[in-house]
């Protein structure tokens, strides 16, 4: 085995991860870091230029305020996360995010408009844009803001260090180059995490060449959480998923079929699941109040396509296209004019996919699908982890001073805004529990108002913590376990050449070891069968639920004889590391809330209802104790800001 | 295979440290054989196919065959990404070929700034206002509680 040399990196303020968020923190911190004289360091695992879950690109911006109020925006959020939200992060967010997206305009990301120079709107929120180079654009202005010379690439940070005479503040963090055989380690007074959502904790629909076609980033690897969980940080709501309905296999976005072409979906027979779910006596009027008031919420809709599907075995859905497209050009004036429009629509339709769904456009052009001549198939997909979409998992964070109540402020406010639960310790993006629906433009947002905060507390809090260098000594032998155990371990078994750095992708048989990607096929396995995964038609009860902590505590055991032969691998068995952490945690929450809330993206068989008296008031968190390794499960009250008197739609 | 490599087309990169495909590929699964001085995918089935390695490589040799076990043969999606816009190229398995050109920035490359032309506010590190506001609000004042 190589030998490892420590690079040490000294810094006031560190940024783990640069995602949407993260270049938000560097666009937004590299203005006050530099005015109080705070130097700020980047770190991503990946390219800044295109890490993330924007990488590909977007054709939408999904959150844009226009003329609407924060209030507006609250009520939308609210009604489609079943009540659980908090309403002080999300009209935060609101508040900023024009503004944001005016800056990514002048940053030179083109957004359509119309004759009169307007945005062009896909729904209310909803912008349109030619965004092939969306995270590219945003990164460049993040690194011009901070200065390259203070972003260090290919580096996963893969721990957090706590003060050795506070174990609730933060100092410093541990990781190793993906490239190098460097482990890093880096001292700090703050650092900000925003490493993305998870996915491949549960098992993807595509399992073969395709398993890599997740819709969220199959680099979402569970970090932000693990990072804030093993800190000790309060962390929220980490029950509810993500589950999203999309094209079948290639998951290419259905947003700007039903919003902007107004397409509708139907079982296989016909069934107009939407319309017959909201009229008198249908399914929507067993989930009050939000099931009986548009817009419907997202995992109402899930839950209507899964009774056509599973029990009454209607599948598939479908989208229609054809009759999408055919109403549109009925509307036109004439041949010339319809032919113009046809036109039109189709750049629109393939641009949708090309911006950030490609697999989707390969997928048509391979079964020659053409959308205006007949439907096409939705799903549902596996579950996914990600606090910026129509999911509410991440850390607990302090909110914003100013939006608060006499009693809210007891509650969600304690001194810096997005910092959690621990001293120093800041979260944004997919890093931020109950703070929905912010999407790229809201996490870029919450990273800038994140940056700001983490600049204000190295200001306020100017001595530099210190870690303990046993524990950091530690670690190092840890981190690099895999590589030294396969080593130890590789000759036991035969195998072909294996000489080169990176060789042929064979999964080697030996008993002493499993490889990063059989660790990540056992975790599905357990995830997808017990904890509400397609497999098991998205059920689990308090029976499954502890059969699947069984077996996770023996999967658990076993990550500390993963075999890595190259640091890919070793990137790999601690994304593994990761993704485990945030699987426990959702499983313990989904055990303790006793309820059916999100059917759609989950039902607890055992408790088939939602239980608005008992449930409907609380977020539930957890505390995790990486010492004892014990979880701690409280519920924090759920306090409204404003009263809604209607809920405003999409 | 997702992404993969057109041997006779990939020279490694030769005068870079790293390969183009390298340095942009999120999930690290570009990976060059020095020997050979050709790339290669590594990790195939943990592909997003992104597209980011076909449209960084300087001589067209990576190319993306879609998921094998959904996708049927026959067809490509390739792109040719300039400094202002993006053309697309898809080919049917069927035969048909469609040609789509798209803008992709309004700015040179490298010259993205920070406050994206809003200049710096009144804001201190007390006060709710990021660095740009108001004037990237477009409004007279940021909203609180109670307005």
């Amino acid at each position: 085995m190589e030998e490892f040399k420590t690079v040490e990196v000294n810094t006031d303020f560190l940024v783990i991860g640069a995602g949407m968020a993260g270049a938000g923190a560097a666009v937004e911190g590299g203005y006050w870091a530099k005015e109080n004289n705070v130097k700020m360091t980047i770190v991503d695992k990946a390219a800044m230029e295109r890490s993330g879950a924007v990488g590909m690109g977007l054709s939408a911006i999904n959150q844009y305020q226009g003329e609407n109020t924060p209030v507006d925006y609250l009520s939308y959020v609210r009604q489609d996360l079943m009540g659980l939200c908090r309403d002080d992060l999300v009209m935060d967010i609101s508040r900023h995010v024009n503004g944001s997206v005016h800056m990514f305009e002048g940053f030179g990301l083109p957004i359509w408009t119309d004759a009169d120079g307007n945005y062009v709107h896909e729904g209310r929120w909803q912008l349109m844009i030619n965004g092939e180079s969306y995270k590219a654009i945003v990164a460049e202005a993040g690194k011009n803001s901070v200065g390259m010379e203070n972003v260090i690439e290919r580096v996963f940070v893969l721990r957090l260090l706590l003060d050795k005479n506070d174990k609730n503040r933060v100092a410093g963090a541990i990781g190793f180059s993906v490239r190098d055989p460097e482990i890093y380690v880096f001292k700090f007074k703050a650092c900000l995490v925003c490493s993305g959502g998870a996915v491949h904790v549960f098992r993807p629909r595509s399992t073969g060449e395709g398993l890599g076609r997740a819709w969220y980033p199959p680099w979402n690897a569970g970090s932000s959480s693990y990072l804030t969980t093993t800190a000790g940080a309060e962390m929220t709501s980490q029950e509810v998923v993500f589950i999203p309905a999309r094209f079948k296999d290639g998951y290419g976005p259905v947003g700007a079929w039903f919003l902007l072409f107004k397409a509708s979906a139907t079982s296989a027979t016909g069934f107009n699941y939407m319309a017959e779910g909201l009229a008198e006596g249908g399914e929507l009027h067993n989930w009050p109040p939000y099931g009986e008031v548009k817009p419907i919420p997202t995992c109402l809709r899930n839950h209507l396509m899964m009774i056509e599907c599973y029990r009454k075995g209607e599948g598939p859905i479908f989208i229609h296209t054809d009759k999408a497209i055919a109403k549109i050009a009925e509307q036109a004036p004439d041949e010339k004019a319809y032919k113009k429009e046809m036109k039109k629509l189709e750049a629109e339709a393939w641009e949708d996919f090309l911006d950030m769904t490609i697999s989707q456009a390969i997928l048509w052009a391979a079964k020659d699908v053409f959308p205006e001549e007949g439907p096409s198939e939705i799903m549902p997909s596996e579950p996914y982890f990600i606090g910026s979409h129509s999911g509410a998992s991440g850390a607990w964070c302090s909110g914003p001073e100013d939006i608060q109540t006499e009693e809210s402020k007891k509650e969600y406010f304690w001194g810096y805004n997005r910092m959690t639960t621990v001293k120093g310790l800041f979260a944004a993006g997919d890093g931020v529990g109950v703070s929905s629906h912010k999407f790229s433009s809201g996490s870029f947002t919450e990273g800038r108002i994140a940056a700001k905060a983490a600049v204000k507390f190295c200001v306020e809090n100017p001595e530099m913590p210190e870690f303990d260098q046993a524990e950091v000594d530690k670690l190092k032998e840890e981190i690099l376990r895999p590589l030294k155990h396969h080593e130890a371990h590789k000759n036991y078994t035969t195998l072909g050449t294996t000489n080169k750095k990176y060789d042929l992708p064979v999964e080697e048989v030996n008993p002493n070891y499993i490889t990063p990607k059989m660790a990540i096929f056992r975790l599905n396995k357990i995830m997808d069968e017990y904890v509400a995964g397609w497999g098991s038609q998205y059920n689990c009860s308090a029976v499954t639920l502890n059969i699947a902590l069984d077996l996770l505590k023996l999967l658990k055991e076993d990550l500390s004889r993963l075999s890595a032969r190259n640091l890919h691998e070793l990137m790999r068995c601690w994304e593994n590391v990761h993704r485990v952490q945030i699987a426990e945690a959702h499983i313990r929450h989904k055990l303790f809330r006793e309820e059916t809330r999100w059917p759609g993206y989950y039902y607890r068989s055992d408790f088939p209802k939602m239980d608005e008296d008992k449930w409907g008031k609380v977020f539930v968190n957890s505390v995790y104790d990486a010492e004892k390794d014990e979880f701690t499960m409280l519920t924090r009250p759920i306090i409204h800001l404003v009263d809604i008197k209607e809920v405003v739609g999409m | 295979m997702p992404s993969f490599v057109i041997d006779e087309k990939c020279d490694g990169c030769k005068g870079g440290d790293k390969t183009a495909c390298m340095y942009i590929c999120p999930n690290d699964l570009m990976v060059l054989d020095a020997e050979r001085m050709k790339a290669y995918n590594a990790e195939p089935d943990m592909c997003w196919e992104c597209y980011n390695c076909v449209k960084i490589c300087p001589t067209q040799a990576v190319e993306v065959r879609g998921y094998a076990d959904f996708t049927p043969l026959g067809a490509s999606v390739v792109p040719m990404r300039g400094t202002e816009d993006i053309m697309w190229t898809v080919k049917f398995r069927g035969g048909t070929i469609k040609r789509f050109k798209f803008p992709i920035r309004t700015t040179p490359e490298g010259e993205a700034k920070p406050d994206g032309g809003f200049g710096v506010g009144p804001g201190t590190l007390d006060d709710q206002l990021l660095f740009t506001e108001p004037a990237s609000l477009k409004a007279d004042k940021l909203w609180t509680l109670g307005d």
